[in-house]
């Protein structure tokens, strides 16, 4: 220490050096570094807990395991499995059968938008009511319809009187697919809606009067002038309607369990049901189900993405 | 304005609407009126198949009374609170960061990791199901609040970064070149400017994201086991399986558990409509 003390000139020129040097090369690559910093945490769980276990699942898919005694590697024969598997064909249908139907919520929230969106006294509390469903919680949804449905319940007098006492449409093979579906769609129209009365609420009126000044009335002025205006609100209408229909699990699971006979299952949750429920831990051939439906999901993925991206180059 | 504002048609039209909207907002909400109706009723109603009467008696505090405490819906609440908080504060906190990365420095990998994100952000939870639920046991949290507010936070991070990086990147380039100039630090930039002038976007997703966690069940099922991690979503459905008949008390249950993202909406129904339809009006 003694040195320290008896020259300290030479201690002083020699530590600013070193912090002007690292300053220095922070400000040279602090522009460089930032973005890194900044993204490490969200790109690091990101990548752990969503891009990581897609590959894993399909890795996983080309086994065979019970998720406790070591996995057997066994190729494709999962696949070939479920080209022989009646359950999984059903489900497939059923997922095309809530594919269309889910899309009636888009014109069916267009039609509500058109119909709420006009100035009287109240209306701004009478749109938040009809958007109500969206808030609330699938479970509460499908626990609603259930006991909508229950020939017991509510609409047992309504069914009587139609002749069709202590019919159960969830209890029925043919018809219960579409009772879930009428309840899943219930919250999607009011999530449409609310997109159109936004993309309503953003018209351009010059158009819209010019159009008028023209002669433009009716269904030639909303088909030439007003749906074109809306075509941001259209498009992010039918992703989230796609997406809420490929989501349809927590319906099944509420209402009906995949049941009668496994006539309302959907990929979501055969899947879950092969991999992790009473009927079997088969990781294997879950993951296999999964990644078919990853597959089907990730066409539409691409076409958002790549729709992003021209948007984006335009952007740039 | 789209349609012709009812104002200025014709005095029968203008009477018709009136009359057509409450009417067309009671069909609309018939089955939450329903459940109201229900929830108020007691078992004898039920049980005499009174659906739509006026309810013979009122019982909605008692019914209330009897779902906490024959059940564990308390704890079901706690947990959903529990599970809903952190995730959406962890989810922000994060995203403010990806989306101020992505939306203000070039970089090359820069739109590829912003796709990555929107990609995820899409994909089917199965895909993700089983090697969560693996990681999540190795890590020794399955079957806590701590494991399932980590993966809701992974994966909303990949919404929240796309909605982020919208914001910011709609937001004046200028103003952070100014603060370059004068020297701040990138650090000082976030903090100071990018965070404050975030502030709606912040509101918004934080509305959101809320919502979101608070109505999950599906990772609920996946990561969750037993009633001291429970939230209410699952917490409902394993009562809806012992309550087949008793339905005054399941209507009961399921308007609590409704109520905390209602009165969110509520409160913050700007900003939940802001973040909900962000694109929905521009190209």
């Amino acid at each position: 220490m003694g040195w320290f003390s008896t020259t300290p000139f030479l201690n002083v020129p020699d530590s600013t050096q070193i912090t002007y040097r690292k300053s220095s090369w922070w400000k040279l690559n602090q522009q460089r570094l930032t973005p890194w910093i900044f993204l490490f945490p969200g790109l690091l769980l990101f990548l752990v807990y969503v891009i990581w276990p897609i590959f894993n699942s399909l890795y996983i898919s080309l086994l065979q395991w019970d998720g406790l005694s070591p996995a057997i590697y066994v190729g494709l024969s999962n696949y070939i499995e479920l080209l022989d598997d009646e359950y999984f064909y059903i489900s497939l249908m059923n997922n095309l059968k809530w594919l269309i139907l889910f899309m009636l919520a888009v014109p069916i929230g267009l039609g509500l938008a058109i119909f709420l969106n006009q100035t009287i006294f109240g209306i701004r509390l009478i749109k938040s009511l009809f958007f109500f469903p969206f808030v609330i919680s699938q479970v509460v949804i499908g626990i609603i319809f259930s006991w909508f449905y229950n020939p017991r319940g509510v609409i047992g007098p309504f069914l009587d009187k139609l002749g069709l006492s202590n019919y159960a449409i969830l209890a029925d093979e043919n018809f219960a697919t579409y009772g879930i579906i009428f309840a899943g769609i219930y919250p999607q129209i009011a999530y449409c809606m609310i997109l159109y009365l936004t993309g309503l609420n953003n018209l351009n009126t010059d158009q819209i009067e010019a159009g008028r000044m023209d002669g433009a009335k009716g269904f030639s002025l909303f088909k030439n002038i007003i749906l074109p205006q809306l075509k941001p609100a259209t498009f992010l209408a039918i992703v989230v309607t796609v997406i809420g229909s490929l989501r349809s699990f927590d319906m099944v699971a509420i209402m009906t369990q995949g049941g009668p006979y496994g006539s309302t299952n959907v990929l979501a949750y055969y899947m879950f049901e092969t991999a992790l429920s009473e009927y079997g831990y088969r990781m294997g051939y879950g993951s296999a189900i999964a990644a078919v439906l990853f597959t089907i999901m990730m066409f539409y993925i691409l076409f958002f993405i790549y729709r992003m991206y021209q948007s984006e180059k335009k952007g740039l | 304005m789209f349609p012709i504002p009812i104002q200025k048609r014709p005095l029968i039209n203008r009477i018709s609407y009136k009359i057509l909207v409450p009417v067309s907002l009671f069909v609309w909400l018939i089955p939450l009126i329903g459940i109201m109706l229900t929830s108020i009723r007691g078992l004898g109603d039920i049980t005499a198949g009174n659906y739509w009467g006026i309810p013979s008696e009122f019982l909605l505090f008692s019914n209330i009374k009897d779902v906490f405490q024959n059940t564990p819906m308390l704890s079901y609440i706690i947990n959903s609170f529990k599970i809903t908080i952190p995730t959406v504060i962890g989810a922000v906190a994060i995203s403010c960061m990806t989306g101020f990365a992505l939306a203000s420095y070039k970089f090359k990998a820069n739109l590829f990791i912003f796709f990555t994100f929107i990609a995820g952000n899409f994909v089917p939870f199965q895909i993700l199901m089983i090697p969560v639920r693996d990681l999540t046991f190795q890590m020794g949290l399955y079957d806590t609040v701590t494991g399932l507010v980590l993966f809701h936070v992974a994966f909303q991070t990949g919404f929240c970064t796309l909605f982020m990086r919208n914001f910011i990147k709609a937001l004046p380039n200028e103003l952070f070149e100014a603060a370059r100039i004068d020297g701040t630090s990138e650090f000082n930039i976030f903090l100071k400017i990018v965070v404050p002038l975030t502030r709606p976007a912040i509101a918004a997703l934080s509305v959101l994201i809320f919502t979101f966690i608070w109505n999950d069940f599906f990772w609920a099922t996946v990561l969750i086991q037993g009633q001291h991690a429970m939230p209410i979503t699952a917490g409902l459905k394993s009562l809806n399986g012992q309550w087949v008949t008793v339905y005054h008390l399941l209507s009961a249950g399921s308007i609590i558990a409704a109520v905390p993202p209602v009165i969110m909406f509520f409160l913050m129904q700007k900003h939940f409509i802001a973040g909900l339809t962000l694109g929905a009006s521009k190209g």
